[in-house]
C-alpha cells in the first residue's frame, strides 16, 4: 500500500476529526547510500509500536492514530515510516504524531543498516533520538 | 530438547549466523559460555537486551529459558 493510500483510507475513516497531521519519514537521499535495510524482531516489535500508539491515546485527545512502519531494502527517497493522527483540534494531532515518531525511534525493536560502495554499514543509535524522548517525560 | 537463538542487529554479523539451536534449559551462565567470547562480550554489556518468550528481561542474568523457548539477543536498536 502506498502513503497516499493509506492515508486517504485513515482520512476516510475519520470523518468526524477537525485535524489530521502525518509524518512521512523516507530513506535520505545521499550519494554514498546506495540502499537501505530495516530488519525487525516479530514478537517484540509490533506490541512494542501498539505499545507506543496505546500511550499517545492515552496522552492525547485522539480520535484515531495510524503508525506504519516498513521493513526490508530501501533505496533513497522511499518511505520508510508512516505516523498519522486524526483528533478534534490541531494541537493534538501534530503532538501525538511527533510523540509517536519520537518514541518509535527510541524504543522500537528496529535495526538499520546502509549500504554503501563498500558494503554494509549497520547505523548506532543516535543520542538526538534519547534527547527527543525526554521532552515527554 | 532445545532452545532457540535468536541473533538481531549488528550481533547477527558477529556471531556468523541468524539463529542457532542450544541445549534446554538456558541460563545466563550457559548462554555466556554457549557463545564466541567476542559476543559474550557484547552480551556482558549494558546496551545488549535479552527477550525470552516474547519479553525483554529486566534482568538478563536471570535468563531461565526452558524447552522450546526462543531468546533473542537485542542489540541497541536504531530505527525509525
Amino acid at each position: 500500500m502506498a502513503v497516499s493510500e493509506a492515508l486517504a483510507a485513515f482520512d476516510a475513516a475519520h470523518c468526524e476529526a477537525g485535524a489530521i497531521a502525518s509524518f512521512v519519514g523516507k530513506v535520505r537521499p545521499d550519494e554514498t547510500v546506495r540502499a537501505l535495510e530495516i530488519t525487525h524482531y516479530e514478537p517484540l516489535t509490533l506490541p512494542g509500536m501498539q505499545q507506543v500508539a496505546d500511550r499517545a491515546i492515552a496522552r492525547f485527545a485522539l480520535l484515531g492514530l495510524l503508525v506504519w512502519h516498513r521493513t526490508g531494502v530501501m533505496t533513497p527517497g522511499e518511505p520508510i515510516v508512516l505516523v498519522a493522527a486524526a483528533a478534534r483540534h490541531r494541537r493534538d494531532a501534530f503532538a501525538a504524531a511527533e510523540y509517536a515518531m519520537d518514541h518509535l525511534k527510541s524504543a522500537a525493536w528496529f535495526w538499520k543498516r546502509e549500504q554503501r560502495a563498500d558494503g554494509w554499514h549497520w547505523i548506532e543509535p543516535r543520542g538526538q533520538d534519547h534527547e527527543d524522548l525526554a521532552r515527554w517525560v | 530438547m532445545a532452545v532457540r537463538l535468536v541473533l538481531l542487529g549488528p550481533l547477527r554479523d558477529l556471531a556468523g549466523m541468524a539463529e542457532s539451536e542450544v541445549p534446554a534449559p538456558l541460563h545466563w551462565e550457559g548462554l555466556l559460555a554457549a557463545v564466541s567470547p567476542e559476543l559474550a562480550m557484547q552480551l556482558n554489556s549494558n546496551r545488549v537486551h535479552i527477550a525470552c518468550g516474547g519479553v525483554v528481561l529486566a534482568d538478563k542474568t536471570a535468563l531461565d529459558a526452558r524447552d522450546g523457548e526462543e531468546v533473542a539477543l537485542l542489540p541497541p536498536v536504531s530505527g525509525g
